[in-house]
């Protein structure tokens, strides 16, 4: 049984495996000129964002009481949700109070409503969500799931979009991306006049003040978030800052991590419905999201819940850009997914997918917070094995026994060059691809002894 | 300054040149190189794989033949160092010493990072050497072309670029740049086997970038990277040639003159 990333790169369009490759290799340059240009030593701004960090996830309860007690100050109702099921519903009751005969929802980009899979739901109690981001709207249109964390349709080409676009009859078909945009766009103005419910994330979410920040790039945020009546916000526990001078730090690392601006096009500071303004949402509510957070806080992989969700680790990762992030069965895909993926829903289910990882650590060296992703997925592997959740090939107990005496490791060397030329279903990994190794020169041990 | 040479099960069983060279470089840098021969692999392989019970006896046994006895005081690299009578490991393996530093007090849960360095963070960081060979040194008629790869674990012991200043230091040896030097060779263990498809297209990428800089030998520092980029390059039929990087050092140092 082959793994399921190992499975899908022997399926994946070559075509697609060029997309994602190109796009991370400019991202992951264009970030280190970003970080440069931003911070006199971005290390260091690393390393602070995940102490601050690290202080929010020691003081989690009294800041996400703090926040909502703020947030109920400036008028956004604020509800906690243990689960996917709980946040579901508290946006469906929400939905019903406004929209009882259902209609169209706007929704803003957001990872924490794909993660409990909110749309199929929406749909199935008679609303219509349209995702706004330019690319997930395409995701949308092409009922596939977004493949990375920041950039939702890295895998496709301009003239996959077009084919789209065509099919759903925005207009005449056109590969120039100004001219999608803008189909995409009079398409989506139409939404936002009707919609009366805008769905978001939160980016950060300030304790202090009970701000809710919003970054984005295209302006659908503002308008899904100010143009209907009804604004719901769902966001992760643990996506708090203390007060909002962090935010001079984070905003800026985020935007050069994700997409090598110093700064996104649009920052939001949302503090609660319209009050003498004459536009703006009447009600604003956000919805905490523990979904398996309180028990990741309690685990050895707490600190994955640092993550700002910027995609910097994607990019990078070499297993990612061969395969892409459907290759992980997962709504968190590439080194973040293999981690969290069995991290929030256990290793029996997914913890097969830390095995998709050669370890090289170039995700834990451009994480904006320093998470020590390649730990985590070692801590991972044992955690499987020890739960009987991922069986490996090899007999690592019979390698044990040789490696620990020291004639028995001397004799299986000598057998080395007979043992090599024998068939074992282990090889076949190898020999696919590589021809077998074989010895170079002379072998150490006899030039030693002859020496001396 | 003795130094105990850790093999790597990979040099063992294949590359013993690069053990030999290692011995070799570690003399011409003046140091008195000891064998243990016990010594048989640090237990990456189960660690990686997630069989860690496998992986700590292992590591049992590797500390009994290089420290004494498993359960020996705890160390500091870093003292260990100043102390003329302590015992360090050397090892021709980012990798196998990452292990040791990293894997192992991970894997036992203490805070214990043994003295075992990789080659070149021996001789520049710890014997302060910035030149290769030392001493004078023929003069070449021809500077070789060589592409260098980094080996990915190095991050793990905070290796910065002492392998390529010393490559960078001789007079033969011209390193051209290569597309993507961050980019890992797609080996990972037992990745490469039980993910060979993604494993062998990012080595062929690597492979790819290599050839397109015009250099024809790959040198590296760890044996891992290149007993998996060597097995594409011959199933591929590319001409390149893969070494240590020890190779490169040892091959100039110049033979003594007898008295």
């Amino acid at each position: 049984m082959r793994p399921p990333v190992e499975k899908f790169a022997r399926e994946i369009a070559p075509e697609k495996v060029a997309n994602v490759s190109s796009a991370s290799a400019t991202r992951v340059i264009s970030r280190i000129k970003a970080l440069a240009e931003a911070f006199e030593d971005p290390d260091a701004a690393r390393r602070h964002a995940a102490e601050v960090k690290n202080y929010v996830l020691d003081n989690l309860k009294d800041l996400l009481i703090q926040l909502e007690a703020k947030c109920q100050e400036n008028g956004i109702r604020v509800y906690w949700a243990k689960d996917g099921e709980r946040a579901r519903q508290i946006a469906l009751e929400i939905c019903r109070a406004t929209y009882p005969e259902g209609g169209t929802i706007v929704k803003a980009k957001s990872m924490v409503t794909e993660e409990i899979h909110l749309n199929p739901f929406l749909e199935e109690n008679g609303y219509r969500p349209v995702e706004t981001d330019l690319g997930e709207y395409v995701v949308q249109l092409e009922h596939e799931t977004p493949s990375h964390i920041v950039a939702p349709i890295v895998h496709m080409n301009r003239g996959q979009v077009a084919n789209a676009f065509e099919r759903e009859g925005l207009g005449p078909r056109t590969e120039d991306p100004v001219e999608l945009t803008m189909q995409a766009r009079a398409k989506l103005r139409s939404h936002f006049r009707e919609a009366q419910i805008g769905i978001s994330g939160v980016n950060f979410a300030v304790a202090e003040t009970g701000r809710l920040v919003l970054v984005e790039n295209e302006g659908n945020n503002r308008l899904s978030t100010t143009a209907p009546v009804v604004h719901i916000a769902f966001m992760g526990i643990e996506k708090i800052l203390p007060c909002e001078p962090d935010l001079a730090l984070f905003l800026r690392l985020l935007g050069c991590s994700a997409t090598a601006q110093h700064m996104t096009g649009y920052v939001h500071l949302i503090s609660g419905p319209r009050k003498e303004e004459r536009d703006g949402p009447r009600e604003v509510h956000l919805i905490l999201l523990d979904n398996g957070r309180s028990r990741i806080l309690r685990s050895q992989y707490r600190e994955i819940l640092r993550c700002i969700r910027c995609g910097a680790c994607q990019n990078v990762c070499p297993v990612y850009r061969q395969v892409s992030g459907h290759a992980y069965h997962y709504v968190y895909s590439g080194p973040i997914g293999a981690v969290l993926a069995p991290a929030l829903d256990g290793v029996e289910k997914m913890g097969w997918v830390a095995k998709a990882s050669s370890l090289c650590g170039a995700c834990e060296e451009v994480c904006p917070v320093c998470i020590p992703i390649p730990r985590m997925l070692l801590q991972i592997r044992d955690e499987s094995v020890r739960a009987g959740a991922v069986k490996d090939s090899v007999p690592w107990h019979l390698f044990a026994k040789a490696a620990t005496s020291g004639w028995q490791w001397r004799a299986g060397l000598k057998l080395l060059p007979m043992a090599s030329k024998m068939p074992h279903p282990l090889k076949q990994g190898w020999t696919e691809y590589r021809a077998m190794p074989h010895r170079v020169g002379r072998p150490f041990r006899s030039w030693w002894n002859e020496r001396r | 300054m003795t130094v105990k040479l850790m093999l790597t099960c990979l040099c063992d069983a294949f590359y013993g040149e690069v053990g030999i060279a290692t011995v070799r470089v570690l003399e011409h840098a003046g140091c008195k190189v000891e064998f243990p021969a016990g010594q048989t692999c640090c237990g990456q392989p189960p660690f990686n794989a997630g069989d860690w019970e496998a992986s700590r006896s292992v590591a049992r046994h590797w500390r009994e033949v290089f420290f004494g006895s498993p359960q020996s005081e705890i160390r500091n690299p870093k003292s260990a160092i100043r102390d003329p009578k302590s015992e360090i490991v050397v090892a021709p393996s980012s990798s196998c010493a990452a292990m040791i530093r990293e894997g192992y007090p991970l894997m036992f849960g203490y805070d214990d990072h043994l003295p075992v360095f990789e080659l070149s963070e021996f001789l520049v960081d710890h014997l302060g050497i910035d030149k290769w060979p030392i001493g004078p040194a023929p003069q070449p008629g021809q500077k070789t072309k060589i592409a260098f790869h980094q080996a990915c674990h190095g991050r793990g012991i905070g290796l910065k670029d002492q392998q390529i200043r010393l490559l960078a230091s001789m007079q033969g040896i011209e390193i051209v740049p290569i597309d993507q030097p961050e980019q890992c060779c797609g080996f990972g263990g037992a990745f490469s086997i039980g993910h060979p498809t993604v494993s062998a297209a990012i080595g062929k990428q690597k492979l790819k970038r290599v050839v397109e800089s015009g250099a024809t030998i790959l040198v590296s520092g760890d044996m891992g990277c290149l007993i998996h980029l060597q097995g594409l390059i011959e199933k591929e039929g590319l001409k390149i040639e893969v070494r240590h990087f020890a190779e490169i050092l040892a091959e100039a140092i110049p033979a003594k003159v007898p008295a």
